[in-house]
This record gives structure tokens, C-alpha cells and sequence, in this order.
């Protein structure tokens, strides 16, 4: 298959590992992935503001530059984010119809139609739970409200994490609660937002999981970040980068949240 | 101040009520003249809520509670997404017919010998009711457990004119005797622990026993001993409706404690007060609703009481029935063609017991007597035309950015409102009425400016370029565990993550070739 890859903003920014990892899975899969340099955002910050009018320009580029996908030059767009994928699927063509944008908003829905969050790429779309990765650790899976409740990937990441040599998968306790991000709700309701980590966190911690996993990196940005004050030692990875590990070709999680800033030279495996 | 008299030292638990209890301030809320508008923003009032160890111990053991009953029994019924479904077909059936529903129910109450008001806004809603009480020469009224007269401050009301209005719900009676305001739309007294409700009928009930404890089944017999005088004694009772039937101007009240029965049955004359959505079109709807709403706010399959009544029925039950229809914003709402779902509400607060954010800092944070996920969506569209969607300059207008967007509140309500599609739609509203304001707004600012940024290739490869300079903020552990404002609100309990020494799309271009982008 020929895949375009939406890398999200944040994660282009400041998590390069996962974008990097979802293209080394999907080509050791066989398949070819193909990164539209013209992307930037979805536009769910400036929708989920409330800020509709700036998000039209953000929206209208990630529309424009996926649109091929619409006419067959790509099979499917993947994006490795949980709330991206529900914005674009949810959000994007709403936008644009309340922007009176109708023709936009046909394109971005005809998108939308053909953009898959990781989990339902693999186990919907190509049909692979077991993607031959080796990872072995103690790992624990934060399920992110948007990925459960908006998009309903259900077990999906579960049965593929399930498929990977040599992990030890152990529960999360309340694992469907809401870590407290929310976007900009981090910074205009910050105390109730820290409350709310504070308890994933414990949770996060109860596990004695080395390695703390979801398929968003915003959620584990924001949980990292606890973990990090914390020292608690636990590393933040996305689900790509477990799925890309192998043998051959290992991910090594930090001993904090995120590698050392020593470890972080160009080129560094995780990063 | 409520965290001096929460912080009572158990010891005082046995001290002689007269002398150390009484005039206690038990309301942390002192109460309000604006029941849908009290208090500071949503951020404020959470700030102080959190600091609050008593409460958050009340309210997480109270929600985890019913939310486990909750997902119990709904779990055993096979067709719950069907009744969803129904639910919800139902509610936008009645809303897209509303005016000819309301004049069928007026037409059929009337017939059975009801008398039928209309109320625009809270205080003529107030006026009818405190008229119908003069008339009948009474200075006390007993009352059914109501939201609708909790939103006209329908107590206050009667009171300026000398009339007592007795809540007989035990947690509503506990709500009034504080002086309190309710915290919860099923449970007004979740915020109260047991020990905490014997302090306050020692002081303010009057006939409490002077030897009460904390024994749940002690209260409830000192509550039921002292309503049931109230029951006997009442000519006139208030109450509100879950449910009116279109069809045959049928009205209906469920409840768990048998004190709606009396107040439904026992005077001579009852009048309800009723928010003009609650229509369902025929008697055969309550079907769905009346499966739905038990399961999904007390937990239980089936309430313990459902009072039905048409109009008056000679020689049983009052004999004198007056129907007041609120209006009090609605018409607004149903205006709105996104927010209008907010009217489908059947009060069962499965949203508030479900949602994090409600779970850690309780119901007065809203400022409103509807809170939790259904309060931040319908308070500020209730209260648009006084200033709610105003932008943030009002209180209300701080309401639809309290919830992290996490969808719990939609995946549990009986009638499927969207409630964080609504909760965003409604910011936009807040933004673009903030638009007209005059002064620099940070951020709007800071959102054209991302808009600027986020809407092109070439301009964010550029900014995660400079971005990835940010490395030299960073410490030798690789975080930044301080940061200037806005972004201090995130590094007080947080840590941010060094940026890496290149962007994803700087490796896309040396790996994979074409250049740098």
C-alpha cells in the first residue's frame, strides 16, 4: 500500500520518535509511506478553543494536502494521534460548512473517510495484530479519551500490543479516566487539570511499569510530565515506537520520561 | 469558612447540640440571588474547591459509588443503545414540535379540571406560585424535590412574601437546613458526609433527637419524624415534573423516598412547576424514558415511586391542580441549532457522576444549580441573554472550558446529547462574541498567530527548526521544569520535555531525500 503519512504537529515538533517509528513499521510491513511536506496541524487546538475562524486557514492545509488520498494517489492516510484523527474525522468539515467552505468541507469529509489512527490502520485496514516487534519490558497502555470514546478503537492496541515478543502487558487501574489535558483546559483550568494527573499518575506508578504507552503523544506529554517532576522512571513511548522495535532494530526506553538530554544527538534511535 | 466546620475534630461529634453547634455557617455557599449565576469563574472556584481534602474524599467515594450501580445495571439490558436511540428521537421529536405540543398539554390539563399557567421568566413563575399560596391563606408549602424551582430561587421568593417552603427530599432538606446550595443535580447533598449531616440537624432542624448519631438509618428516622408532621399539616404542596404527556396532560414524578407521594397525594392543592421541554408526545414514550432515567441516576432498574396524575380527580388526591410551563431562556436555546440538544435532558446526572472534572471539584464550582457537564453546556445558554456566551466578562461565560473534552458525559446520557461537541460550540460563541470587545486579548493573540504558523509547510518547518533551539532552555536531565507565562501554568506541576536535536520532517528529508522541506 501507499501510505501518506500526517505526522501531527507535536509530534513533528518535539516527539520525532513516533512519527519515525510508524514509518519504520509500516515499511518494514511492506509498505510504502510517503510524508507530504506541505503538512502542518489538523487545526484541533484552534477548534477545541473555540477559535473556528483561525482554525479555517490550519484545517483548509491539511485538507488540501491530503486531498490526493481522495483520488487514489495514496490507499490511506495514518496519523499515530487518537484526538487528531477524531478532529479530522469529527471536526474538520464542520468547520469548514460553518465557514459557509462547502466545497472544503466535501473534501475534507472524502479525507477524513480514507484517514486511520495506527491501531485501525494495522488491524482494520491491513489486517495485521501481529506486527513482529520485540520489545521486552514492562509496559502499561493509557487507552486516551479520544482514541476510546471518538473514535472507538476499542481492544485494537491491546491485541497488538498483545502480539509483541517478550512484553510483559500489565493493567492500568482506571485506566478509561481522563488524564487531565485537554488541550488549552491544561492551562485554563491548571490546578484541576494537575489534580486530575496527579491520580494517573499514581495509577501509572501502582503498575511498576517501565514504560507507559498510548497512541497520543499530547497524553503522554502531559502525563510524562508529571512523571518526570516525579523522577518516577518511567519512560513515555508511543505505541508505534514498541510496534517498531525488534531485535535487529531495538527501542530502548529512557530511564526517565524522556532520554537525557545528553542522549538527545541526532540520529539517537528513540528520538 | 467551610473548612472550619468541615475540619471538625470527631470528639465534637458528641458535644450537646445547643451549645457549640448551632449557628454554625454550614453553607459553604451563602445563598444566592441568582441561582444560575453565583460566585467566581469556573477556574476560581475550582482552585478553592481543590484545596478542599474533605469534600474531594466525599465526592470521590459518593460518584465511584453510582457510577458502578450505574454501569451495573445498565449492563444488563440488552437494548440499552436502542433506548438511547429512542431517547433520543423522542427528545428532537418534541423539540421540533414544541409549540403544538405545549398547547396540546395546555388543552388536556385544562380539560381534566387543571389550571394551566404560563411563565416567562423566573419571577413570574415566582408570582404565580406565591399567588396560588395566598389565595389558599397558607404561610408553609411542602415541596417535591425540584430543579426547575431550584433555577427561579423559588424558596427565596415565597419567603420575601411570608411563605415557608419545606424541602421533604432528605438530601434537599439537608441542602436547605445548611443554608447550603445543592451540589448535584439527583444528590444535592453529596458534597456532606454523614457526620457532617447529623451536625446540621442538631442545629437547625428543631425536633432532631438531642442523643442523634451518625448512623444513616438514625438520620433518616429523625428526617422522616420531622417531615411527617410537615406532610400532614400541608394545604399546599410544589412540585416539579419529569415528564408531561402531551397527549393526555398526564404529568409524572419519579423518586426514591415516597415524600413526592405525599406531597403528590396528601393537600389539598398541589402546583407544579414545569421547564416547557419536559413534553414527551403520548402516554407510550414514558416507556422508554421511564427505563431509562432510573438506571441511569439512582442505578436502580426501577424507581421506588412513580406518581402519574391528570388534572384533578374528585374526592382523591388535591382537589385544586395549577400547571406553571417556565420558559426562563429556554426559547433561546431551542433557538440555537447545536445547543438546543441541551434541552433533551432528562436530569438523570449519569454526566456529573461520570466526569472527572466534576469528581474533583464538586457542584458549587459551577456557580449554578445545574452543574457537572449538563450545567456547563445548559447554565451560560439559559443565561445568554443576560451575558453567558458573552465572552469573559461573565462567570457563566467560563463554563464551557471546564472539561477536558474526554466524551464520558456523551457515552453515558440516556439521550445521547453531544455534550462535548456542544461544549465547544459554545466556545466558539464565547470567542466570537469576544471578538467585538475592545483590548488585546493574549489569547486571540497567540491563536492567530498559531493560525499563521499551522497553516503552511514551509512557515512550521520553519518554526520547529527554531523550536528545536528551545534544547538550550533545557537541563542536563532534558526537561524544562521552569517556564515564563502562559507556560508556567504548565511547569508549576509539570515538566515539559526538551525539543529534539531535529524535527520529524528535518530527518524525513535526510533519510528519505527530496531535500530539506
Amino acid at each position: 500500500m501507499r501510505i501518506a503519512l500526517a505526522a501531527t504537529c507535536i509530534a513533528d515538533t518535539l516527539f520525532p520518535g513516533a512519527p519515525r517509528a510508524t514509518v519504520r513499521l509500516l515499511e518494514r510491513l511492506g509498505h510504502e509511506v510517503v510524508f507530504p511536506a506541505s503538512q502542518a496541524c489538523c487545526g484541533q487546538m484552534h477548534v477545541n478553543t473555540g477559535y473556528f475562524r483561525e482554525a479555517v486557514p490550519v484545517v483548509r492545509n491539511h485538507v488540501e494536502t491530503f486531498a490526493p488520498v481522495a483520488d487514489g494517489e495514496w490507499d490511506a492516510v495514518v496519523i499515530p494521534s487518537g484526538s487528531c484523527a477524531g478532529s479530522i474525522r469529527h471536526q474538520q468539515a464542520m468547520v469548514c460548512r460553518r465557514a459557509g467552505l462547502d466545497d472544503l468541507a466535501a473534501t475534507a469529509a472524502a479525507v477524513a473517510e480514507r484517514t486511520y489512527e495506527l491501531s485501525e490502520l494495522l488491524v482494520d485496514v491491513l489486517g495485521v495484530t501481529d506486527v513482529g516487534a520485540w520489545f521486552p519490558y514492562r509496559v502499561t497502555y493509557h487507552p486516551t479519551c479520544h482514541s476510546l470514546r471518538m473514535l472507538h478503537v476499542g481492544d485494537k492496541p491491546f491485541r497488538l500490543l498483545r502480539a509483541v515478543e517478550g512484553i510483559d502487558l500489565v493493567d492500568l487501574p482506571d485506566a478509561e479516566g481522563c488524564c487531565g489535558f485537554g488541550g488549552t483546559f491544561a492551562l485554563k483550568n491548571a490546578p484541576t487539570s494537575a489534580a486530575m494527573l496527579a491520580d494517573k499518575a499514581s495509577a501509572v506508578r501502582a503498575t511498576g511499569a517501565e514504560v507507559l504507552t498510548a497512541g497520543d503523544m499530547s497524553c503522554l506529554m502531559h502525563i510524562g510530565g508529571g512523571l518526570s517532576r516525579e523522577r518516577a522512571g518511567v519512560s513515555m513511548l508511543h505505541l508505534a515506537e514498541i510496534l517498531a522495535s525488534t531485535r535487529d532494530h531495538p527501542t530502548v526506553p529512557a530511564d526517565s520520561a524522556w532520554p537525557l538530554r545528553s542522549h538527545l544527538s541526532p540520529g539517537e534511535a528513540s528520538r | 469558612m467551610s473548612r472550619a466546620f468541615l475540619g471538625l475534630p470527631r470528639s465534637r461529634r458528641d458535644a450537646h447540640p445547643d451549645a457549640d453547634v448551632a449557628g454554625e455557617p454550614f453553607g459553604p455557599v451563602p445563598h444566592p440571588d441568582a441561582p444560575l449565576r453565583w460566585g467566581p469563574t469556573f477556574p476560581d472556584a475550582a482552585r478553592t474547591a481543590l484545596d478542599n481534602a474533605q469534600l474531594r474524599r466525599n465526592l470521590g467515594h459518593a460518584t465511584s459509588t453510582i457510577r458502578a450501580k450505574r454501569a451495573a445495571v445498565v449492563g444488563e439490558v440488552p437494548d440499552w443503545e436502542g433506548l438511547r436511540d429512542a431517547g433520543a428521537t423522542l427528545k428532537e421529536r418534541v423539540m421540533a414540535t414544541l409549540p403544538e405540543l405545549l398547547d396540546e398539554l395546555e388543552r388536556n390539563v385544562t380539560e381534566r379540571g387543571g389550571v394551566v399557567h404560563w411563565a416567562r421568566d423566573a419571577a413570574e413563575a415566582n408570582r404565580i406560585v406565591s399567588a396560588v399560596a395566598t389565595a389558599k391563606g397558607v404561610d408553609e408549602v411542602v415541596k417535591v424535590k425540584s430543579m426547575a424551582t431550584q433555577e427561579i430561587g423559588l424558596n427565596e421568593a415565597l419567603a420575601a412574601d411570608g411563605i415557608a417552603a419545606v424541602e421533604t427530599d432528605l438530601a434537599e432538606l439537608i441542602v436547605q437546613l445548611a443554608d447550603d446550595m445543592p451540589s448535584h443535580i439527583l444528590v444535592p447533598a453529596i458534597h456532606r458526609n454523614r457526620s457532617e449531616i447529623r451536625d446540621i440537624f442538631l442545629a437547625r432542624m428543631g425536633d432532631a433527637p438531642r442523643d442523634l448519631s451518625d448512623v444513616p438509618r438514625e438520620l433518616a428516622m429523625a428526617a422522616r419524624a420531622h417531615l411527617r408532621r410537615k406532610f400532614l399539616s400541608a394545604k399546599v404542596a410544589v412540585s416539579g415534573a419529569n415528564f408531561a404527556v402531551a397527549d393526555t396532560g398526564t404529568l409524572a414524578v419519579v423518586e426514591s423516598e415516597g415524600n413526592g407521594r405525599m406531597c403528590l397525594t396528601l393537600p389539598e392543592t398541589l402546583v407544579t412547576v414545569m421547564g416547557i421541554e419536559k413534553l414527551v408526545p403520548s402516554f407510550d414514550d414514558l416507556e422508554v424514558f421511564l427505563q431509562l432515567l432510573p438506571r441511569s441516576s439512582t442505578g436502580e432498574r426501577m424507581n421506588p415511586y412513580t406518581s402519574l396524575w391528570t388534572g384533578v380527580t374528585p374526592g382523591d388526591g388535591p382537589q385544586e391542580f395549577h400547571l406553571v410551563l417556565l420558559d426562563n431562556g429556554r426559547t433561546d436555546v431551542l433557538a440555537d441549532e447545536v445547543g438546543r440538544s441541551a434541552l433533551h435532558c432528562i436530569r438523570c446526572s449519569a454526566c456529573l457522576n461520570v466526569c472527572p472534572v466534576y469528581e474533583r471539584v464538586g457542584g458549587h464550582a459551577y456557580g449554578s444549580v445545574y452543574p457537572g457537564p449538563i450545567g456547563a453546556i445548559l447554565t451560560p445558554q439559559l443565561t445568554a441573554s443576560s451575558g453567558g456566551l458573552s465572552g469573559h466578562h461573565d462567570p457563566n461565560a467560563s463554563l464551557p472550558y471546564a472539561s477536558t473534552l474526554c466524551g464520558a458525559c456523551y457515552e453515558v446520557c440516556p439521550v445521547k446529547i453531544d455534550i462535548p461537541a456542544i461544549l465547544v460550540d459554545l466556545r466558539a460563541r464565547e470567542v466570537d462574541a469576544d471578538r467585538a470587545h475592545r483590548g488585546v486579548d493574549p489569547w486571540a493573540a497567540a491563536m492567530k498567530a498559531a493560525s499563521w504558523v499551522m497553516s503552511d509547510g514551509d512557515r512550521f518547518a520553519l518554526a520547529g527548526r527554531a523550536a528545536t533551539l528551545g534544547r538550550a532552555v533545557a537541563g542536563r536531565d532534558g526537561v524544562i521544569a521552569s517556564a515564563p507565562p502562559p507556560a508556567s501554568a504548565w511547569t508549576r506541576s509539570r515538566d515539559l520535555p526538551a525539543p529534539p536535536a531535529r524535527t520529524f520532517r528535518q530527518w524525513w528529508a535526510t533519510e528519505h531525500g527530496g531535500g530539506a522541506p
